[in-house]
């Protein structure tokens, strides 16, 4: 740097990137300045004041307390948790079934790894809308009418209006007592302090207690369709399992790729050690197959993820579809809505790329 | 194949479109042809045909305003759209004018950027049911699952509906119609409801549509108008007019078949101005003496397209109803053109 900023090499990289990131700003004040302008100019509304205003529509399901009074803020996290929980059930599904069909393809059992080869080759070269429609229209047209329920004694019942179950309804003393019991298990202090035994057995009977707190509420036929309990409809059965077994197709190449890139000779290796098979893909291949695996799921991760949007084809309600959808329609701010929902989409994308990073960090090789 | 996607390019419109639009007029005239939204596929409103061209009252309005403004019917082009990115599609300039069947609300009408222009039909939302479930009236639906078009007026007067009688009800919401119709068909819903118009030609597209019945419950007001950018109010007048034009043109006797020989002979003050051998009606909106001429020749007036495409001769066999001139007991009703 003796030579001054405008001499030097480092000093006219530095000088590009100023000039880049300034193009870059620049660029952007002119995107949103002339946007407002043109709201302005066409008489659109702009702001994001409709988040407090009354949604005054219903929603299907929901995770949280809504009803058509709520706003659309609130509407917003319903449709919000709905994506989340499709998103986080179907990433946990997609991963065990996977897993599962990508230990198979590389089975020494012929028609085992023939199935596994035709379930991968099929399902990842379908496009998942048209998967979902599939499950979703094959569901309903097999399933009875409420009124024709196939029914478990009267706690169960399965119709073309989703699987109803018992509902519980869970109150204070039910999670404080869960929490102890998970703690006088999980904590170390606590199990040496009282005796392995003594710290499960505690813990179970506070689960027992637990439950006895739990008021149980029944499906009913009232009507024409049932209530109380709690019911998993045909859109969330069927959006899960599309996004599920489409993506575990991807799953599980990912999976056998990483098993085969772990050296034969480890595997002999292990062998001659006399190591039971289970052991040698358990404690020989699969950790080390994981470092080659975990980069390329992550990408499958954040595909379910922004995937769980198509739920709006079929009508299961989530952000896209409750948020983008039905609200856009009564407030008209295409603007503030979609530029919200995507950066929604962001955020979910990234904290799910973190936490796969840490872990990818965690198991990463130490010190080489 | 996300449904984001749409609106993000629509969005991008709006982000990066010049602020100074020029007029619609000039716009289209530049041009060569009209652009119109339509529906995904309505019956009796817009939907294309076993050749390809869209047919129903949608489309002939637009015919109607591209004979007046281009002298042509043919050079009205229609681009199919969601009832979520209608407006959105209107006002990034993607298209000149949206007659598809859209309900004239308050929000609609001063919040987005947007004028409806007048009614050419009035509705009202309907409820349809399957007879096998022994329903008579709408107010003992409490509980049903009810199957319904996102992005609708629909979807609110439902739950108005609903929160006014005390009933609940569970929604099943679909991007586009035609996966409402497949639901309720497959029986996930109790009901399925629309605007009543809609509800008689979507009806056609059930298997057993004998077995389903409309509830005699009117829900809702729903008119259904073309829809302008707001701030043009040289488009703005032609565009009424038009619809005026048409609805003028019945009152006065004047169809598609006399238009042109009462050009030649018509002695009534009131059809010599409508025809443009009187009065400077064309001059007035900026365009010449044969535009309300031109669009009676192209399409005919209001009841010759009623009856063509929604009257009792059709396949929909819905009544005239409100939709009546106001001389016979209906709601429409066209200021004199002097």
């Amino acid at each position: 740097m003796s030579d001054g900023l405008w001499r030097s090499k480092a000093g006219h990289a530095v000088l590009w990137q100023v000039a880049t990131v300034g193009l870059v700003v620049a660029l952007g004040y002119v995107m949103v300045s002339n946007m407002l302008d043109n709201l302005a100019s066409r008489g659109i509304a702009s702001g994001f004041d409709f988040m407090s205003s009354t949604a005054g529509f219903g929603i299907a399901t929901s995770l949280i307390d809504y009803d058509e009074s709520s706003s659309i803020g609130r509407a917003f996290l319903v449709g919000l948790l709905n994506t989340l929980m499709v998103s986080a059930i179907g990433i946990v599904l997609a991963t065990i079934l996977g897993t599962a069909i990508g230990i198979a393809r590389l089975s020494s059992n012929w028609l085992l790894a023939r199935i596994a080869g035709a379930y991968v080759e099929v399902l990842r070269n379908i496009p998942l809308l048209l998967q979902i429609f599939f499950w979703y229209f094959a569901v309903l047209r097999t399933l009875p009418s409420p009124r024709g329920s196939h029914a478990v004694g009267n706690a169960v019942f399965l119709n073309n209006r989703g699987l109803y179950l018992p509902g519980m309804e869970t109150g204070p003393a039910f999670w404080t007592m869960v929490a102890v019991a998970v703690l006088l298990v999980t904590l170390p202090v606590v199990r040496r302090r009282l005796g392995g035994i003594i710290a499960w057995g505690g813990g179970a009977a506070l689960i027992f207690a637990a439950c006895l707190t739990v008021k149980w509420s029944l499906p009913v036929l009232t009507g024409f369709n049932f209530r109380g309990g709690m019911v998993l409809s045909p859109e969330f059965v069927s959006l899960l399992v599309a996004l599920s077994t489409y993506t575990a197709a991807f799953v599980a190449e990912i999976v056998r790729a990483g098993i085969q890139a772990v050296p034969r000779g480890q595997v002999e290796a292990a062998r001659s050690l006399g190591l039971s098979p289970r052991d040698v893909m358990g404690k020989v291949v699969l950790p080390q197959a994981l470092r080659v695996i975990v980069p390329p799921l992550t990408n499958q991760y954040l595909n379910l993820t922004k995937n769980s949007s198509l739920a709006a084809a079929i009508a299961y309600p989530d952000l896209v579809s409750v948020f983008a959808g039905t609200a856009l329609s009564i407030t008209g701010q295409a603007v503030e809505m979609i530029a919200l929902v995507m950066a929604v989409y962001l955020a979910i994308s990234l904290s799910i790329a973190l936490g796969m990073n840490l872990y990818n960090r965690a198991i990463a090789l130490k010190g080489g | 194949m996300k449904i984001s996607r749409y609106f993000t390019i629509l969005s991008a419109g709006i982000v990066w479109s010049a602020v100074a639009s020029a007029a619609t007029l000039d716009t289209v005239r530049e041009r060569g042809w009209l652009s119109c939204g339509a529906s995904e596929g309505l019956p009796g409103f817009s939907s294309p045909d076993a050749r390809g061209e869209w047919q129903g009252i949608d489309a002939d309005f637009c015919r109607a305003v591209a004979a007046v403004v281009l002298g042509d019917p043919k050079k009205a082009r229609f681009t199919a759209l969601s009832s979520k990115i209608r407006f959105t599609a209107l006002q990034t300039g993607k298209i000149d004018v949206l007659p598809r069947n859209t309900t004239w609300t308050q929000t609609r009408d001063t919040a987005l950027g947007l004028n409806f222009v007048g009614v050419y039909y009035y509705d009202g939302q309907g409820i349809l049911v399957r007879k096998s479930l022994g329903v008579k009236s709408a107010k003992e639906l409490d509980g049903a699952a009810v199957c319904i078009n996102a992005g609708t007026t629909t979807e609110l007067n439902l739950a108005d509906y609903f929160r006014k009688n005390g009933m609940r009800y569970s929604p099943v919401i679909f991007e586009k119609s035609d996966e409402v119709v497949a639901a309720y068909a497959a029986g996930r819903c109790d009901v399925y409801t629309t605007d009543k118009s809609g509800l008689y030609a979507q009806r056609l597209k059930l298997r057993d549509a004998a077995n389903h019945v409309i509830l005699p419950e009117i829900l809702s007001k729903e008119p259904l108008g073309p829809v302008v950018r707001q701030g043009d109010d040289a488009w703005f007048n032609i565009v009424r007019w038009t619809l005026f034009a048409l609805v003028g043109a019945e009152e006065l006797g004047i169809t598609s078949k006399n238009v042109m020989a009462l050009k030649k002979s018509a002695k009534d003050p009131r059809v010599r101005r409508f025809v443009g051998t009187e009065g400077k009606a064309g001059a007035n909106l900026g365009l010449d003496p044969d535009w309300a001429l031109r669009a009676i020749a192209a399409v005919g007036n209001y009841g010759e397209i009623f009856a063509r495409h929604l009257g009792p001769q059709t396949r929909l066999k819905i009544e005239r109803g409100i939709n009546r001139l106001w001389s016979d007991g209906g709601l429409h009703y066209a200021p004199p053109i002097r």
